[in-house]
């Protein structure tokens, strides 16, 4: 095929998906304009049903739960795959943790970058924290409060600690995290069944005040345990790659 | 109605969306599409959408340029 022709063919199918698609976009409704009746059923009945004011989480955590809980494990069959397909081979061996360049000097870790992410390391477990635990009362829940809280590690590694992030995170202990934040999730809805509710109902009180902490009962407590699992399985994978660029193959010189 | 600070956000994505594509060199490309994470996890919050937000600022401006940066150091390595 010619360079002509292969031009033609793309000017043509381009041209197509052009009109198609603005054609499309006149169709939908305007910004702001939402004709479904799913949010504002959720809007009215989520709080006095919940006593969460988190009403995406009360979503996420409670009338999907199900769903949520699925995505729960594409992440833990993630971090399990990661962990597997980069695990120490045989003709693999470790290098220390130093960089192996000849033709020049080992930069170390400024002291101006050492004392920034330090200062940062308290502030970032604080906000992942809170995070992860208050996913019932404003914006926030597990999944992001376990990756800012996993970035807390991530940024004992920028200060140039490697050992210490390794000291900190051992594989064995964040994949156990990892596997009972994912397990306590199927166990809350397993807790339901065995009370004779359906799985993944709202079991516990709700708590009196809507949008206080100790309200909104499983959702709180689902939120933290997505959180436990998200920061661990974050680590496992950070550690694994970092592992990686530590590892020199026997046949790469 | 789309106020002052979203056309302005809105702008600033489209920028920064083709600087990501224009830069050439990968370690560059990581800090630039970090940038534009940030710039997204904006465009959320000024669409009113802070749960949003907090998963673009975490996925868009942490975790990916990360696993990127960690990519790029294991390939760079092997190329040595």
């Amino acid at each position: 095929m010619t360079q002509s022709q292969r031009r033609w063919i793309f000017l043509v199918a381009g041209g197509g998906f052009l009109a198609f698609y603005l054609w499309g976009l006149i169709g939908l409704p305007g910004f702001g304009h939402y004709p479904g009746p799913y949010g504002d059923i959720i809007n009215a009945i989520a709080v006095p049903q919940t006593h969460a004011t988190g009403v995406v989480s009360a979503v996420n955590f409670e009338y999907r739960a199900f769903d949520t809980l699925g995505e729960e494990f594409i992440l833990f069959i993630a971090a399990t795959g990661v962990a597997t397909v980069l695990r120490h081979l045989r003709q693999e061996r470790d290098t220390s943790a130093v960089d192996e360049a000849r033709n020049r000097e080992v930069p170390a870790t400024s002291d101006a970058v050492a004392m920034v992410t330090l200062a940062f390391i308290g502030p970032t477990v604080v906000v992942g924290w809170y995070l992860a635990s208050h996913a019932q009362t404003s914006p926030s829940g597990g999944f992001q409060g376990g990756i800012v809280l996993a970035t807390a590690f991530v940024l004992v590694y920028l200060a140039g600690q490697f050992i210490v992030f390794k000291r900190l995170s051992p594989v064995a202990l964040t994949d156990a995290i990892e596997a009972i934040g994912a397990g306590s999730f199927a166990a809350v809805g397993i807790a339901a069944l065995a009370s004779g509710a359906a799985y993944l109902t709202n079991i516990l009180p709700l708590g009196s005040t809507p949008g206080a902490v100790n309200s909104a009962g499983t959702i709180a407590l689902i939120s933290f345990f997505v959180g436990i699992e998200v920061c661990a399985a974050f680590i496992l994978i950070i550690g694994e790659l970092l592992e990686q660029t530590l590892i020199v193959r026997e046949g790469d010189r | 109605m789309t106020s002052a600070l979203q056309v302005t956000i809105l702008v600033l994505v489209a920028g920064g969306a083709t600087a990501v594509v224009l830069t050439r060199d990968p370690v560059r490309q990581v800090v630039s599409v970090s940038i534009y994470g940030l710039l997204l996890a904006v465009l959320f919050m000024a669409f009113q959408a802070p749960d949003v937000t907090l998963s673009e600022l975490t996925v868009g401006a942490v975790a990916l340029p990360l696993l990127l940066l960690l990519t790029l150091a294991k390939v760079r390595k092997q190329e040595e």
